[in-house]
């Protein structure tokens, strides 16, 4: 058997300089780096891959087509099961998903699935992109359908369902399109301008209709949508929007922040840039406490901002739950880790600003109900850290707004919505998915979970 | 795009602005506050309702000049633009919530300061056109510098000025007023409070010496104004409260003022930075 091709390695920005700025750190496939490693894909008879994706985009026939150099066909591929997949290419957990079912994982390296996702998408930007087998100019249904918020859930949902020539309305609470993908990601993995607009504005371009500053359930509520406006349909998709705090002494100091408002300020509002007013505070000395991808992501903006920064987990490198590739670039940029390491009190100076961070050390003890083993303090082990600001991502929880304002919908004890697995939730005519019923996960599930209510929504709408 | 269809300097720093934001105006009530951003660069400013009109579908706003973002608030012209209004957010004040048997028979007394005097004005007319028994005192540092005494008046039964340097109304800060009016006589079941933090402090402290309960109306550093970033951070009663969503009206007995007045500052050296750059 001939020699296998190494997977195609994949050009990045230098960390030494990247640390200093907010340009993407991945440069991305070109076409004859795409070709050459679409070109190690098995077309496995029953791939995989495809299995394990939440959206069940067709990998091996959109790898086909690039392996045969037709770009534009590989998006029209892409583009059946997914309206964001230059977004996709970037964001999502590859190893623990396609890639990580690829064939040829189990002896060296799975194909670089992501990668080329990210290449066809960026590759055919600006094209319209009309997905094979969907007639684009569906005579419309009449059916108006709402969608509560902006993000990787309500567009996938929009998307669908705009397809099938219903009325759609995305209504979005922010001043910018996007959700978590505009206010959460930042600049340098996921480029606004560059790649996020365009797919939003190819989401616009299916006919989807989106309002921003909308608040359902202040501005408007489902019921006045409803009853007052014609919608009859409704896709909560609102994420899971409100920070956790540990509830440790010293949380309210100046200089403690949540890693959402962090984020937002340099993502949504540009902090980073000359040119707007937002202000943000990173100080010298940064520590961030989680070890997710939103820790890395906040992790790594302060460093951009200028401060030495520290990632305090209280478990092990294996358990983090980031994205290997962040936590790879996290470490490449020069991000202090502190595993095994958990906060106690932040402390403060006279004026009531940060000035330490006292944590104590951590073993891993018993495997708790989740099969994780749980992390138990070291009596005696406790130390500061000295520090001006403090960014606690820890996870976020869903807004309790919908469902406070709107009679017949059910949340369960940790916030989320009660829905089934397509995304009815206990009121007719109203569905939900991603975060906003599943607690904080990824931009994939949730995209999976748009879609799959979509199809629900769409059913619905013709029985009714 | 919101449109400004009314354009006021109420002194040479506060200005009045009437917009059009007709999904806003029908569901604003009284305590509620709304999130401007003048243009695309700027910040997203919370600014509490002044006043809504659901038929003519506008609401208003007042607004001080303090940093970069406000001025380019205020920089608008009658005609032009706002790129964003977002709103209602927060709680209507609490008696938006009571039924008539509850309210009937409060006597409120609202103790406004500078700029919280125009939000006090749809809470006094809500009342007022109820039939409750409704007192204002508004304070401020000199007789140029009292906003709304016109609107209020009309909004209540007795309304009280006073001035720092005593050119118009009583001679002294509006506690000092309150104070003065109840050692004459006068009952209270209620106070409301909205100012500067720490008006709101000693308004607090005044109402607490004198038995009336008190609300106060917090206007902390916020992004979304939804929950989701957490600046606006309050210690309420020992426990951590998101203004935004929580409030911003609370039981000021609760409310942690001293440190609610340094979180306020929390970014005045970037502001200073950005107001540079502004002015400039």
């Amino acid at each position: 058997m001939a020699e296998r091709i190494p997977r195609v390695p994949v050009r990045e920005q230098d960390p030494k300089v990247r640390a200093h700025n907010f340009e993407e750190v991945c440069y991305g496939y070109n076409l004859e780096e795409a070709t050459r490693e679409a070109s190690r894909c098995l077309h496995c008879k029953n791939p995989r891959c495809v299995t394990a994706c939440p959206v069940a985009v067709k990998i091996p026939e959109f790898i086909a087509k690039v392996k045969e150099g037709d770009i534009a066909g590989a998006a029209a591929v892409i583009a059946e099961d997914s309206s964001l997949p230059a977004v996709c290419g970037r964001v999502c957990p590859q190893e623990s998903q396609c890639e990580g079912s690829c064939v040829l994982g189990v002896k060296g390296e799975p194909v670089a699935i992501g990668k080329l996702e990210r290449f066809v998408a960026d590759f055919s930007a600006g094209e319209t992109m009309s997905p094979s087998g969907v007639v684009s100019d569906d005579p419309t249904t009449g059916h108006k359908v709402a969608i509560i918020g902006s993000g990787p859930a309500g567009l996938a949902c929009a998307s669908d369902l705009a397809k099938w020539g219903h009325d759609v309305t995305i209504f979005e609470a922010l001043h910018k399109a996007g959700g978590v993908l505009e206010y959460g990601i930042p600049e340098f993995r996921l480029p606004k301008d560059a790649v996020l607009k365009r797919e939003i504005e190819s989401v616009k371009r299916l006919g989807v209709k989106i309002e921003t500053d909308v608040i359902i359930g202040r501005t408007v509520t489902i019921d006045s949508l409803m009853d007052n406006e014609g919608f009859e349909a409704v896709f909560v998709g609102t994420g899971a929007g409100l920070p956790k705090f540990m509830g440790i002494p010293g949380e309210n100091l100046n200089g403690v922040f949540s890693a959402n408002e962090f984020l937002t300020r340099n993502n949504l509002m540009k902090a980073f840039r000359e040119d707007y007013l937002t202000p943000i505070h990173a100080g010298k000395k940064c520590c961030v406490v989680g070890g997710g991808n939103v820790a890395m992501d906040a992790a790594r903006t302060a460093l951009r901002l200028g401060a030495d920064t520290t990632i305090v987990y209280r478990r092990t490198e294996v358990e983090l739950p980031a994205r290997k590739e962040e936590v790879h670039h996290a470490k490449e940029e020069g991000i202090d880790f502190q595993m095994l390491t958990n906060p106690v009190e932040i402390i403060g100076d006279e004026n009531g600003w940060v000035k330490a961070l006292k944590c104590i050390r951590m073993e891993l003890g018993e495997p708790d109900e989740s099969g994780r083993r749980s992390p138990v303090p070291i009596p005696g082990s406790e130390f500061e850290i000295p520090t001006e600001t403090v960014i606690m991502a820890l996870g976020t929880a869903p807004n309790p707004l919908i469902v406070n304002t709107t009679d017949g919908l059910q949340a369960t004890r940790k916030g989320g919505l009660v829905a089934d697995e397509e995304g009815r939730t206990t009121r007719e005519g109203i569905f939900a998915g991603g975060d906003a019923v599943t607690g904080a996960a990824t931009v994939i599930l949730a995209m999976g979970a748009g879609r799959k209510a979509a199809k629900a929504i769409d059913d619905y709408l013709k029985n009714k | 795009m919101f449109r400004i269809l009314k354009r006021e300097m109420l002194t040479p720093n506060i200005c009045k602005m009437v917009v059009s934001a007709p999904r806003i105006a029908k569901s604003a009530l009284p305590g509620q506050f709304l999130i401007v951003l003048a243009g695309e660069k700027g910040e997203r400013i919370p600014l509490t309702i002044s006043d809504y009109d659901r038929e003519a579908g506008t609401v208003t706003i007042v607004t001080q000049l303090i940093g970069a973002s406000s001025a380019a608030i205020i920089a608008k012209e009658e005609g032009e633009f706002f790129r964003d209004v977002v709103g209602p957010l927060g709680n209507p004040s609490a008696f938006v919530g009571m039924s008539d048997e509850q309210i009937k028979g409060q006597r409120y007394m609202f103790i406004a300061g500078g700029l919280g005097t125009a939000p006090v004005y749809p809470q006094a007319k809500w009342l007022h056109d109820r039939g409750v028994a409704v007192d204002v005192i508004i304070g401020a540092r000199t007789k140029d510098l009292l906003i709304y005494t016109e609107e209020l008046g009309s909004a209540c039964d007795n309304l009280y000025l006073c001035t720092d340097d005593g050119s118009v109304g009583f001679h002294g800060v509006g506690t000092a007023c309150l104070e003065d009016l109840v050692s004459k006589g006068k009952e209270y079941t209620q106070a409301v409070a909205i100012g500067p933090m720490i008006m709101m402090k000693f308004a607090t402290l005044t109402c607490k010496r004198l038995g009336i309960p008190i609300d106060v109306s917090l206007n902390m550093l916020m992004v979304d104004g939804t929950g989701m970033c957490g600046a606006c951070r309050v210690t309420v009663a020992g426990k951590t409260k998101f203004a935004c969503v929580d409030g911003p009206e609370f039981n000021g007995y609760d409310v942690d003022f001293d440190e609610a007045m340094r979180r306020l500052g929390q970014y005045r050296a970037e502001e200073a930075v950005e107001k540079a750059k502004y002015v400039k």
